[in-house]
């Protein structure tokens, strides 16, 4: 019978199925941070267990992890101490580290793919829900509770109840200026932040083949934005040759075999998806979110929609708190909307294609006059090859602040945070109020938007700004 | 895990779709390294800047039973929203759609989440709110939301095995451990290029 890519990772990861019982599914890699793994390794530790293969999990500091002053200790005395029981955990259950200052430490989802150790078919758990990002190469990745990561550090398996399957098609070509943010963001808008309740996607058509690595992560990244327990991309030679020479990735011979099996994963043709959406990539544009969940989003030439306009009472309801918290009125034009601070990072777009990107719209210009823009690395190798390209001198040269590799803002556990009021652009997945500080408000954007919106002060389009 | 058959309490109505984690419980609670102690965090924003939030009135004080709206649990994967509401005294959260992770969560955890149409849901609100004493029934045996005082005798779906695991109060992980030599057997057929992090 004709199978999906998803049901093929599935059946091949069943390491035992039985009547009325959940599969229970074996886990190729773990990917391990502070701040859900604590629980997790107490757990371990009161029941007297082991981690059952520790050579299948990494860990890395990202969420708490400050962005500047590396070399002083973690000013907050409860991040610090989640940052060193961290350490503690990992050196007493033999877990591969990578701490602040490593080369490797960074965002995990950003640590997993530079490393290798993301490749197609492979089954990737992490305590965090945008572990989705793995599935740009094929991988069936999701995000699981604390609960779950102590199961997988003690079994290495999870019980997992059954999927459904969607195909979400995007046909055409992107635009100048439009990038694979605008089609996620334009994904969730259309199907709700519930759409995809209880599916793994798979996104496919001309539009997403045409994708690098870097933005098939962005929009795997953000399946969880509409619900979905997973994205995936099949892979294809765009996926082989990012994977191919990276440290953990077969060698020689051992990667042809690799590339054969990689290959049959695709979905077979005539396989049937429990539902479908379609997408025209020519008809996008730069999309921005008004809101305070990432589905209430408007292309950025639009205006703050009028709650009244909704005919679903619910709907009304969320997006007349949501403009009161965001302070906006209906019909406002979003690029009159002005911001103060620019956020560019995140495992949705701190990569280096993201900084890429972004420097070359910022580069000879200045960040506005009143604005803060904080550029923060997904990781400590990204910041590394930025700097070698002169990515760094750019930022700082238009007056951005050129941080160091972690969440940063996207979440705010760290210093880097809004204060109540004030407005961001940002790069991240969530404008969830209070997200990025407490009162703060989030505006989701690509990072030509953050570009363009940093040097003109309201949210804009590398097309709004005058040429140099 | 204490176990769930059938717990009776009074509710509390949280008229708000697309609750997410971050909402349910912000992140700066999250820098714990504890397993207990959560319930200052439980909607730590809105119980601070609102004080007409519903938890914040005395009528619902000592509920057991979140009344939510749909798309409950949306977002982040935080397990400490789960805690977060045990913490505070909740047992059961009712809601006509839940988040994945956010569900798979309550029933490892043990907080039985239950879905129930919205035009049920809608009947419970009106009911609590004109009387904040209305009891409402979750019966894990019968699979079944009762409230008289509401009008609703309601049969809810759960999977056998997680009514059971729930019923039986059983920690996945041992369940688990029964299988190791299936474990074993499936590990030595593994890819061999497959990657190792040590």
């Amino acid at each position: 019978m004709a199978r999906t890519m998803a049901e093929k990772v599935w059946e091949e990861h069943v390491v035992r199925r039985a009547d009325g019982e959940p599969d229970l599914l074996y886990i190729d890699l773990h990917l391990v941070h502070e701040v859900t793994s604590p629980q997790a390794f107490e757990g371990l530790r009161l029941a007297g267990r082991k981690v059952r293969r520790p050579d299948l999990t990494i860990a890395t500091e990202d969420h708490n992890v400050p962005t500047q002053d590396l070399l002083a200790p973690i000013a907050d005395p409860v991040s610090r101490k989640q940052v060193e029981t961290l350490r503690k955990n990992c050196s007493d259950f033999g877990v591969r580290l990578h701490p602040m200052g490593d080369i490797e430490q960074g965002v995990v989802h950003v640590v997993g793919p530079q490393l290798g150790l993301t490749q197609p078919g492979m089954t990737i758990v992490c305590g965090d829900s945008h572990t989705s990002t793995h599935g740009a190469f094929g991988a069936l990745a999701f995000g699981i509770g604390t609960s779950q990561v102590e199961h997988v550090l003690a079994t290495q398996t999870l019980p997992m109840a059954p999927f459904r399957t969607m195909a979400v098609t995007v046909d055409g070509t992107l635009r100048p200026g439009v990038s694979a943010k605008d089609i996620i963001l334009a994904v969730i808008a259309k199907i709700g932040t519930g759409g995809g309740q209880g599916y793994v996607i798979e996104y496919r058509g001309e539009a997403i083949e045409a994708l690098s690595m870097e933005a098939r992560m962005t929009v795997c990244n953000m399946s969880i934005e509409a619900g979905a327990r997973a994205g995936m991309i099949a892979p294809d030679q765009t996926t082989f040759d990012y994977i191919e020479g990276r440290a953990h990735a077969p060698r020689g011979e051992d990667f042809e075999a690799a590339v054969e099996h990689w290959k049959s994963l695709r979905t077979d043709e005539g396989a049937v998806f429990d539902a479908e959406v379609v997408l025209d990539a020519d008809e996008l544009s730069p999309f921005v979110t008004w809101g305070t969940n990432p589905g209430q989003g408007v292309p950025l030439h639009a205006e703050v929609p009028d709650p009244a306009s909704y005919e679903d009472p619910s709907a009304r309801a969320a997006a007349e708190k949501a403009l009161a918290y965001m302070d906006l009125a209906p019909g406002t034009p979003m690029r009159e909307v002005r911001v103060d601070t620019v956020f560019l990072g995140s495992c949705t777009n701190g990569r280096i294609e993201d900084l890429r990107t972004a420097a070359e719209i910022i580069r000879g210009r200045r960040v506005a006059e009143g604005v803060r823009m904080l550029v923060v690395p997904g990781s400590m190798r990204v910041k590394e090859q930025a700097n070698a390209e002169g990515l760094g001198e750019v930022f700082e040269a238009a007056g951005a602040e050129w941080r160091e590799a972690g969440c940063s803002m996207c979440l705010g556990m760290n210093p880097d945070q809004l204060k109540p009021g004030e407005r961001s652009a940002s790069t991240s997945n969530r404008n969830f109020e209070g997200r990025q500080g407490r009162g703060g408000r989030t505006h989701l954007v690509s990072p030509q938007v953050a570009a363009a919106t940093a040097v003109r002060g309201t949210l804009s389009s590398p097309a709004d700004l005058a040429a140099l | 895990m204490e176990k769930f058959d059938v717990h009776t309490g009074r509710a509390v109505p949280l008229r708000s779709s697309n609750v997410d984690t971050d909402q349910i419980i912000p992140a700066v609670y999250l820098k714990r390294v504890a397993r207990t102690g959560f319930e200052d965090g439980l909607f730590a924003e809105w119980r601070k800047s609102d004080p007409d939030f519903v938890l914040n009135r005395p009528e619902y004080e000592g509920a057991s039973v979140l009344v939510a709206g749909p798309d409950f649990g949306t977002g982040s994967s935080r397990e400490h929203a789960v805690w977060a509401l045990q913490d505070y005294g909740f047992k059961t959260v009712l809601s006509s759609r839940f988040a994945d992770i956010f569900r798979g969560n309550s029933l490892k955890g043990g907080l039985l989440t239950v879905l129930l149409p919205q035009e049920v849901i809608e009947r419970i609100w009106k009911a609590v709110e004109a009387d904040p004493a209305t009891e409402v029934t979750v019966d894990l045996v019968e699979r079944e939301v009762r409230s008289p005082g509401a009008g609703v005798q309601e049969p809810f779906e759960l999977d056998d095995y997680t009514r059971w695991r729930l019923m039986e109060g059983l920690d996945d992980i041992a369940l688990t451990l029964r299988h190791t030599d299936e474990v074993g057997a499936f590990e030595a057929t593994r890819k061999p290029w497959l990657p190792v992090t040590l």
